[in-house]
Protein backbone atom coordinates (compact mmCIF):
# COMPACT_ATOMS: atom_id res chain seq x y z
CA UNK A 1 0.00 0.00 0.00
CA UNK A 2 1.54 3.52 -1.14
CA UNK A 3 2.19 6.19 1.94
CA UNK A 4 -0.40 8.58 0.73
CA UNK A 5 -3.49 5.85 0.76
CA UNK A 6 -1.99 5.01 3.93
CA UNK A 7 -1.53 8.58 5.67
CA UNK A 8 -5.68 9.41 4.29
CA UNK A 9 -6.90 6.07 5.62
CA UNK A 10 -5.26 6.86 9.15
CA UNK A 11 -7.45 10.45 8.55
CA UNK A 12 -10.33 8.59 7.86
CA UNK A 13 -10.41 6.25 10.94
CA UNK A 14 -9.94 9.00 13.40
CA UNK A 15 -12.66 11.68 11.78
CA UNK A 16 -14.72 8.62 12.23
CA UNK A 17 -14.44 8.08 16.18
CA UNK A 18 -14.37 11.74 16.33
CA UNK A 19 -17.63 12.09 15.19
CA UNK A 20 -18.85 8.95 16.61
CA UNK A 21 -18.33 10.63 19.90
CA UNK A 22 -19.95 14.16 18.98
CA UNK A 23 -22.63 12.29 17.91
CA UNK A 24 -23.40 10.43 21.34
CA UNK A 25 -22.73 13.86 22.92
CA UNK A 26 -25.81 15.29 20.51
CA UNK A 27 -28.05 12.65 21.18
CA UNK A 28 -27.11 12.93 25.40
CA UNK A 29 -27.95 16.56 25.18
CA UNK A 30 -31.01 15.95 23.06
CA UNK A 31 -32.67 13.76 25.60
CA UNK A 32 -31.71 16.08 28.46
CA UNK A 33 -33.02 19.19 27.37
CA UNK A 34 -36.57 18.01 27.52
CA UNK A 35 -36.09 17.23 31.47
CA UNK A 36 -34.39 20.66 31.64
CA UNK A 37 -37.01 22.73 29.93
CA UNK A 38 -39.71 20.76 32.18
CA UNK A 39 -37.56 21.63 35.18
CA UNK A 40 -37.93 25.22 34.19
CA UNK A 41 -41.88 25.22 33.48
CA UNK A 42 -42.03 23.62 36.80
CA UNK A 43 -40.27 26.17 39.07
CA UNK A 44 -42.48 29.00 37.40
CA UNK A 45 -45.65 28.75 39.90
CA UNK A 46 -43.62 29.15 43.19
CA UNK A 47 -41.87 32.17 41.52
CA UNK A 48 -45.06 33.48 40.40
CA UNK A 49 -46.98 33.39 43.36
CA UNK A 50 -43.94 34.41 45.46
CA UNK A 51 -43.52 37.73 43.13
CA UNK A 52 -47.39 38.31 43.49
CA UNK A 53 -46.82 38.36 47.29
CA UNK A 54 -43.81 40.58 47.23
CA UNK A 55 -45.86 42.94 45.33
CA UNK A 56 -48.81 42.80 47.67
CA UNK A 57 -46.84 43.48 50.70
CA UNK A 58 -44.96 46.49 48.71
CA UNK A 59 -48.10 47.79 47.64
CA UNK A 60 -49.92 47.80 50.63
CA UNK A 61 -47.84 50.22 52.18
CA UNK A 62 -45.25 51.91 50.02
CA UNK A 63 -43.56 53.69 53.12
CA UNK A 64 -41.73 49.78 54.05
CA UNK A 65 -38.36 50.57 54.15
CA UNK A 66 -36.20 47.66 54.12
CA UNK A 67 -32.42 47.10 53.36
CA UNK A 68 -33.11 45.04 50.18
CA UNK A 69 -35.26 47.50 48.91
CA UNK A 70 -33.09 50.66 49.53
CA UNK A 71 -31.11 51.95 46.58
CA UNK A 72 -27.84 52.82 47.80
CA UNK A 73 -26.76 56.62 47.48
CA UNK A 74 -23.09 56.09 46.49
CA UNK A 75 -23.04 52.27 45.56
CA UNK A 76 -19.11 51.68 45.64
CA UNK A 77 -18.96 47.97 45.46
CA UNK A 78 -21.08 45.33 43.43
CA UNK A 79 -21.54 41.33 43.41
CA UNK A 80 -21.23 39.99 39.96
CA UNK A 81 -22.67 36.41 40.04
CA UNK A 82 -21.30 34.77 36.77
CA UNK A 83 -22.90 31.30 35.73
CA UNK A 84 -21.41 29.13 33.91
CA UNK A 85 -21.29 25.23 32.55
CA UNK A 86 -19.32 22.27 34.35
CA UNK A 87 -18.23 20.55 31.13
CA UNK A 88 -16.88 22.10 27.84
CA UNK A 89 -18.64 21.03 24.49
CA UNK A 90 -20.83 23.39 24.06
CA UNK A 91 -19.95 25.76 21.68
CA UNK A 92 -19.09 29.84 22.77
CA UNK A 93 -21.86 29.42 25.99
CA UNK A 94 -19.34 30.08 28.16
CA UNK A 95 -17.28 33.12 26.26
CA UNK A 96 -20.70 34.48 25.75
CA UNK A 97 -21.50 34.77 29.41
CA UNK A 98 -17.80 35.25 30.25
CA UNK A 99 -17.65 38.78 27.66
CA UNK A 100 -21.00 39.70 29.17
CA UNK A 101 -19.80 39.77 32.28
CA UNK A 102 -16.81 41.92 31.34
CA UNK A 103 -18.82 44.20 29.80
CA UNK A 104 -20.99 44.69 32.93
CA UNK A 105 -17.47 44.91 34.82
CA UNK A 106 -16.36 47.84 32.53
CA UNK A 107 -19.75 49.50 33.03
CA UNK A 108 -19.85 49.10 36.60
CA UNK A 109 -15.90 50.45 36.49
CA UNK A 110 -17.05 53.87 34.46
CA UNK A 111 -19.81 54.32 37.43
CA UNK A 112 -16.42 54.44 40.03
CA UNK A 113 -17.96 50.79 41.13
CA UNK A 114 -15.79 47.84 42.32
CA UNK A 115 -16.74 44.70 41.35
CA UNK A 116 -16.62 41.24 43.58
CA UNK A 117 -16.77 38.09 41.28
CA UNK A 118 -19.07 35.18 42.24
CA UNK A 119 -18.50 32.13 39.80
CA UNK A 120 -21.01 29.21 39.35
CA UNK A 121 -19.11 26.46 36.92
CA UNK A 122 -16.03 24.70 36.34
CA UNK A 123 -15.64 26.47 33.23
CA UNK A 124 -15.82 30.23 34.66
CA UNK A 125 -13.94 29.10 37.59
CA UNK A 126 -10.96 27.83 35.30
CA UNK A 127 -11.08 30.93 33.46
CA UNK A 128 -10.72 32.63 36.46
CA UNK A 129 -7.97 31.05 37.77
CA UNK A 130 -5.83 31.43 34.94
CA UNK A 131 -6.17 34.50 34.51
CA UNK A 132 -5.40 34.92 38.19
CA UNK A 133 -8.76 37.04 38.50
CA UNK A 134 -9.91 37.11 42.41
CA UNK A 135 -13.02 35.60 43.02
CA UNK A 136 -14.91 36.01 45.91
CA UNK A 137 -16.84 32.61 46.47
CA UNK A 138 -17.04 29.75 43.86
CA UNK A 139 -19.54 27.07 43.02
CA UNK A 140 -19.19 23.89 40.84
CA UNK A 141 -21.23 20.33 40.05
CA UNK A 142 -24.61 21.36 39.81
CA UNK A 143 -25.13 23.57 36.26
CA UNK A 144 -26.87 21.08 34.15
CA UNK A 145 -29.21 19.87 37.13
CA UNK A 146 -29.22 22.52 39.41
CA UNK A 147 -31.03 22.13 42.76
CA UNK A 148 -32.76 24.22 45.05
CA UNK A 149 -30.42 23.95 48.19
CA UNK A 150 -27.63 24.94 45.80
CA UNK A 151 -29.66 28.44 44.61
CA UNK A 152 -29.96 28.82 48.85
CA UNK A 153 -26.17 27.81 49.18
CA UNK A 154 -25.30 30.87 46.44
CA UNK A 155 -28.03 33.26 47.91
CA UNK A 156 -27.06 32.78 51.39
CA UNK A 157 -23.38 33.37 50.50
CA UNK A 158 -24.48 36.59 48.47
CA UNK A 159 -26.89 38.23 50.76
CA UNK A 160 -24.42 37.90 53.38
CA UNK A 161 -21.73 40.10 51.87
CA UNK A 162 -24.69 42.65 51.04
CA UNK A 163 -25.37 42.91 54.80
CA UNK A 164 -22.36 44.22 55.28
CA UNK A 165 -20.87 48.03 54.73
CA UNK A 166 -19.01 48.23 51.34
CA UNK A 167 -15.32 49.18 53.93
CA UNK A 168 -16.01 45.77 55.67
CA UNK A 169 -16.16 43.93 52.20
CA UNK A 170 -19.53 43.82 51.99
CA UNK A 171 -21.42 44.53 48.85
CA UNK A 172 -24.41 47.65 47.84
CA UNK A 173 -25.51 46.04 44.54
CA UNK A 174 -26.12 42.42 43.36
CA UNK A 175 -25.66 41.31 39.47
CA UNK A 176 -26.57 38.12 37.97
CA UNK A 177 -24.89 37.12 34.65
CA UNK A 178 -26.11 34.22 32.97
CA UNK A 179 -27.92 32.79 30.05
CA UNK A 180 -31.40 32.52 28.87
CA UNK A 181 -32.88 29.68 27.27
CA UNK A 182 -35.06 31.26 24.44
CA UNK A 183 -35.53 28.15 22.25
CA UNK A 184 -33.21 24.87 20.78
CA UNK A 185 -31.50 27.41 18.75
CA UNK A 186 -31.27 31.00 20.06
CA UNK A 187 -29.26 31.12 23.95
CA UNK A 188 -29.09 35.00 25.20
CA UNK A 189 -26.70 36.16 27.71
CA UNK A 190 -28.34 38.25 30.27
CA UNK A 191 -27.42 40.36 32.49
CA UNK A 192 -30.35 41.25 36.01
CA UNK A 193 -29.91 43.12 39.18
CA UNK A 194 -31.20 40.92 42.22
CA UNK A 195 -30.73 43.61 44.56
CA UNK A 196 -31.50 46.16 45.54
CA UNK A 197 -35.03 45.07 44.43
CA UNK A 198 -36.90 47.16 41.35
CA UNK A 199 -40.48 47.18 42.64
CA UNK A 200 -42.40 47.94 40.19
CA UNK A 201 -45.72 50.52 40.52
CA UNK A 202 -48.04 48.53 39.39
CA UNK A 203 -51.38 50.29 37.94
CA UNK A 204 -54.08 48.39 38.57
CA UNK A 205 -54.16 47.99 42.36
CA UNK A 206 -57.54 46.85 42.92
CA UNK A 207 -56.46 43.44 41.38
CA UNK A 208 -54.43 43.07 44.81
CA UNK A 209 -56.30 41.86 47.43
CA UNK A 210 -55.97 43.78 50.58
CA UNK A 211 -54.18 41.17 52.71
CA UNK A 212 -54.14 40.54 56.66
CA UNK A 213 -50.48 40.21 57.32
CA UNK A 214 -49.53 37.36 60.14
CA UNK A 215 -47.51 39.25 61.90
CA UNK A 216 -47.01 41.97 60.28
CA UNK A 217 -46.37 43.37 57.01
CA UNK A 218 -42.29 44.46 58.02
CA UNK A 219 -42.11 40.41 59.13
CA UNK A 220 -43.72 39.12 56.21
CA UNK A 221 -41.52 41.41 53.99
CA UNK A 222 -38.56 40.35 56.14
CA UNK A 223 -39.38 36.56 55.53
CA UNK A 224 -40.01 36.90 52.11
CA UNK A 225 -37.19 39.10 50.41
CA UNK A 226 -34.47 36.51 50.75
CA UNK A 227 -36.76 33.77 49.72
CA UNK A 228 -37.67 35.94 46.76
CA UNK A 229 -33.95 36.66 46.02
CA UNK A 230 -32.74 32.37 46.04
CA UNK A 231 -35.68 32.07 43.87
CA UNK A 232 -34.67 34.65 41.45
CA UNK A 233 -31.46 32.47 41.69
CA UNK A 234 -32.60 29.37 41.22
CA UNK A 235 -34.51 30.68 37.97
CA UNK A 236 -31.18 31.88 36.77
CA UNK A 237 -29.45 28.52 37.23
CA UNK A 238 -32.22 26.32 35.71
CA UNK A 239 -32.24 28.83 32.81
CA UNK A 240 -28.78 28.48 32.04
CA UNK A 241 -28.64 25.23 32.46
CA UNK A 242 -31.48 24.56 29.69
CA UNK A 243 -29.30 27.12 27.97
CA UNK A 244 -26.38 25.00 28.13
CA UNK A 245 -27.31 21.68 27.39
CA UNK A 246 -29.15 23.24 24.17
CA UNK A 247 -25.70 24.93 23.32
CA UNK A 248 -24.27 21.83 23.81
CA UNK A 249 -26.57 20.01 21.45
CA UNK A 250 -26.49 22.44 18.69
CA UNK A 251 -22.37 22.81 18.81
CA UNK A 252 -22.50 18.51 18.76
CA UNK A 253 -24.84 18.53 15.85
CA UNK A 254 -22.49 21.07 13.69
CA UNK A 255 -19.41 18.79 14.80
CA UNK A 256 -20.82 16.09 13.53
CA UNK A 257 -21.77 17.00 10.57
CA UNK A 258 -18.83 18.73 9.85
CA UNK A 259 -17.16 15.12 10.79
CA UNK A 260 -19.62 13.75 7.89
CA UNK A 261 -18.39 16.12 5.17
CA UNK A 262 -14.58 15.86 5.76
CA UNK A 263 -15.36 12.29 5.86
CA UNK A 264 -16.95 12.35 2.17
CA UNK A 265 -14.13 14.14 1.28
CA UNK A 266 -11.29 12.16 3.02
CA UNK A 267 -13.32 9.13 1.43
CA UNK A 268 -13.10 10.77 -2.21
CA UNK A 269 -9.39 11.18 -2.06
CA UNK A 270 -8.67 7.39 -0.88
CA UNK A 271 -10.45 6.39 -3.56
CA UNK A 272 -8.43 8.54 -5.96
CA UNK A 273 -5.42 7.49 -4.41
CA UNK A 274 -5.98 3.69 -4.54
CA UNK A 275 -6.89 4.18 -7.66
CA UNK A 276 -4.13 6.07 -8.97
CA UNK A 277 -1.50 3.28 -7.42
CA UNK A 278 -3.77 0.97 -9.40
CA UNK A 279 -3.42 2.82 -12.52
CA UNK A 280 0.66 2.67 -11.77
CA UNK A 281 0.96 -0.60 -10.98
CA UNK A 282 -0.21 -1.92 -14.31
CA UNK A 283 2.09 0.89 -16.15
CA UNK A 284 4.93 -0.52 -14.71
CA UNK A 285 3.34 -4.32 -15.82
CA UNK A 286 2.79 -3.06 -18.84
CA UNK A 287 6.17 -0.93 -19.05
CA UNK A 288 8.11 -4.25 -18.02
CA UNK A 289 6.42 -6.99 -20.28
CA UNK A 290 6.90 -4.68 -22.95
CA UNK A 291 10.94 -4.19 -22.09
CA UNK A 292 10.84 -8.03 -21.79
CA UNK A 293 9.48 -8.43 -25.14
CA UNK A 294 11.89 -6.45 -26.28
CA UNK A 295 14.85 -8.57 -25.31
CA UNK A 296 13.80 -11.66 -26.59
CA UNK A 297 12.83 -10.16 -30.19
CA UNK A 298 16.28 -8.26 -29.98
CA UNK A 299 18.80 -11.46 -29.16
CA UNK B 1 -64.98 25.30 47.59
CA UNK B 2 -61.21 26.30 48.08
CA UNK B 3 -58.38 25.61 45.55
CA UNK B 4 -55.14 25.16 47.33
CA UNK B 5 -51.82 24.89 45.68
CA UNK B 6 -49.06 23.84 47.94
CA UNK B 7 -45.67 24.97 45.93
CA UNK B 8 -41.67 24.14 46.17
CA UNK B 9 -39.17 25.44 44.08
CA UNK B 10 -39.11 22.61 41.83
CA UNK B 11 -43.16 22.51 41.67
CA UNK B 12 -45.98 21.48 42.04
CA UNK B 13 -46.50 18.93 45.84
CA UNK B 14 -50.48 19.29 45.50
CA UNK B 15 -53.12 20.87 43.59
CA UNK B 16 -56.71 20.94 43.94
CA UNK B 17 -59.96 21.75 45.43
CA UNK B 18 -60.25 21.59 49.08
CA UNK B 19 -63.21 21.89 51.58
CA UNK B 20 -60.92 23.55 54.66
CA UNK B 21 -57.32 23.83 55.14
CA UNK B 22 -55.49 23.99 58.71
CA UNK B 23 -51.69 25.44 58.67
CA UNK B 24 -49.86 26.74 61.84
CA UNK B 25 -48.32 31.15 60.89
CA UNK B 26 -45.94 32.05 63.75
CA UNK B 27 -49.00 33.56 65.19
CA UNK B 28 -50.43 30.58 65.91
CA UNK B 29 -52.75 28.18 63.72
CA UNK B 30 -55.59 29.09 61.17
CA UNK B 31 -57.86 27.42 59.49
CA UNK B 32 -59.09 28.60 56.03
CA UNK B 33 -62.52 27.90 54.88
CA UNK B 34 -64.27 29.40 52.24
CA UNK B 35 -64.45 33.22 51.87
CA UNK B 36 -62.22 33.63 54.57
CA UNK B 37 -60.54 37.34 54.37
CA UNK B 38 -57.45 37.51 52.18
CA UNK B 39 -54.34 36.66 54.38
CA UNK B 40 -50.54 36.44 54.31
CA UNK B 41 -49.13 34.49 56.54
CA UNK B 42 -45.41 32.82 57.35
CA UNK B 43 -45.58 29.76 57.91
CA UNK B 44 -43.88 28.55 61.63
CA UNK B 45 -40.48 26.63 60.22
CA UNK B 46 -40.85 22.80 60.91
CA UNK B 47 -44.80 22.67 60.93
CA UNK B 48 -47.63 20.60 59.31
CA UNK B 49 -50.57 21.64 56.91
CA UNK B 50 -53.68 19.86 56.75
CA UNK B 51 -55.74 19.74 53.86
CA UNK B 52 -59.22 18.27 53.51
CA UNK B 53 -59.91 17.53 49.70
CA UNK B 54 -63.15 17.77 48.38
CA UNK B 55 -62.72 14.55 46.98
CA UNK B 56 -62.29 12.36 49.77
CA UNK B 57 -63.64 8.70 50.91
CA UNK B 58 -66.78 9.59 53.26
CA UNK B 59 -66.81 9.36 56.81
CA UNK B 60 -64.38 10.85 59.25
CA UNK B 61 -60.51 11.51 58.24
CA UNK B 62 -59.45 11.91 54.77
CA UNK B 63 -56.95 14.67 55.65
CA UNK B 64 -53.82 15.39 53.63
CA UNK B 65 -50.94 16.29 55.94
CA UNK B 66 -48.14 17.72 54.43
CA UNK B 67 -44.66 18.75 56.32
CA UNK B 68 -43.18 22.43 55.64
CA UNK B 69 -39.84 23.67 55.97
CA UNK B 70 -40.57 27.24 56.38
CA UNK B 71 -42.62 29.12 53.71
CA UNK B 72 -45.79 31.53 53.56
CA UNK B 73 -49.68 31.26 53.39
CA UNK B 74 -51.78 33.32 50.98
CA UNK B 75 -55.94 33.15 50.71
CA UNK B 76 -57.45 35.64 48.25
CA UNK B 77 -60.68 34.79 46.70
CA UNK B 78 -60.42 30.81 47.78
CA UNK B 79 -57.33 30.53 46.41
CA UNK B 80 -55.04 29.05 48.78
CA UNK B 81 -51.16 29.21 48.11
CA UNK B 82 -48.83 27.75 50.54
CA UNK B 83 -44.94 27.91 49.01
CA UNK B 84 -42.63 26.26 50.91
CA UNK B 85 -38.94 25.59 50.62
CA UNK B 86 -39.45 22.48 51.14
CA UNK B 87 -42.57 20.32 51.32
CA UNK B 88 -43.46 16.52 51.74
CA UNK B 89 -46.55 14.85 52.17
CA UNK B 90 -46.94 12.65 55.38
CA UNK B 91 -48.12 9.43 52.63
CA UNK B 92 -44.34 10.20 51.13
CA UNK B 93 -42.35 10.38 54.30
CA UNK B 94 -40.04 7.54 54.31
CA UNK B 95 -40.67 7.33 58.63
CA UNK B 96 -37.57 4.84 58.98
CA UNK B 97 -35.12 7.48 56.89
CA UNK B 98 -36.96 10.07 58.91
CA UNK B 99 -36.64 8.67 62.47
CA UNK B 100 -32.52 7.85 61.46
CA UNK B 101 -32.02 11.27 60.28
CA UNK B 102 -33.78 13.25 62.99
CA UNK B 103 -31.45 11.09 65.48
CA UNK B 104 -28.77 12.41 63.89
CA UNK B 105 -29.63 16.04 63.63
CA UNK B 106 -30.94 16.72 66.88
CA UNK B 107 -27.66 14.41 68.50
CA UNK B 108 -24.90 16.97 66.99
CA UNK B 109 -26.63 20.29 66.87
CA UNK B 110 -26.86 20.54 71.05
CA UNK B 111 -28.99 23.44 72.74
CA UNK B 112 -31.13 25.28 70.05
CA UNK B 113 -33.04 22.50 68.10
CA UNK B 114 -32.07 22.99 64.36
CA UNK B 115 -34.31 23.83 61.60
CA UNK B 116 -33.30 20.48 59.98
CA UNK B 117 -34.56 18.67 63.09
CA UNK B 118 -37.97 21.02 63.18
CA UNK B 119 -38.63 19.53 59.73
CA UNK B 120 -38.08 15.97 60.29
CA UNK B 121 -39.95 16.40 63.26
CA UNK B 122 -43.05 17.63 61.19
CA UNK B 123 -42.25 14.82 58.14
CA UNK B 124 -43.15 12.26 60.95
CA UNK B 125 -46.47 14.48 62.89
CA UNK B 126 -47.71 14.46 59.42
CA UNK B 127 -47.33 10.51 58.52
CA UNK B 128 -48.97 10.38 61.61
CA UNK B 129 -46.04 9.16 63.93
CA UNK B 130 -46.31 10.18 66.95
CA UNK B 131 -43.25 8.55 68.99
Amino acid sequence: MGAQLRAVRRRIATVKSTAKITRAQELIASSRILKAQQRLRAAAPYARELTAAVEAVVSRSSSIRHPLTTQPEHPSRAAVLILTSDRGFCGGYNATVIREAAGLAALLGERGVEPVTYVSGRKGIAWHRFRERPMAAQWSGFSDTPSSADAAAITSALLESFGRNASEGGVDEIYVVHTEFVSMLTQRPAVRRLLPLEIAEREDRRAIPVYDFEPSPEKVLDALLPWYVESRVFHALLDSAAAEIAARRRAMKSATDNANELLEALTREANKARQAEITQEISEIVGGANALAETISGS
Amino acid sequence: MLHVKLVVPEGEVWAGTADEVVAKTLEGDIGVLTGHTPVLGILAPGSVVAILPRERPSGPGGWIQAAVAGGFLSVADDNVSILARQAVLGTDVDRATARAELAEASGGAGGAESERAGYLRAQLRAAGDQG
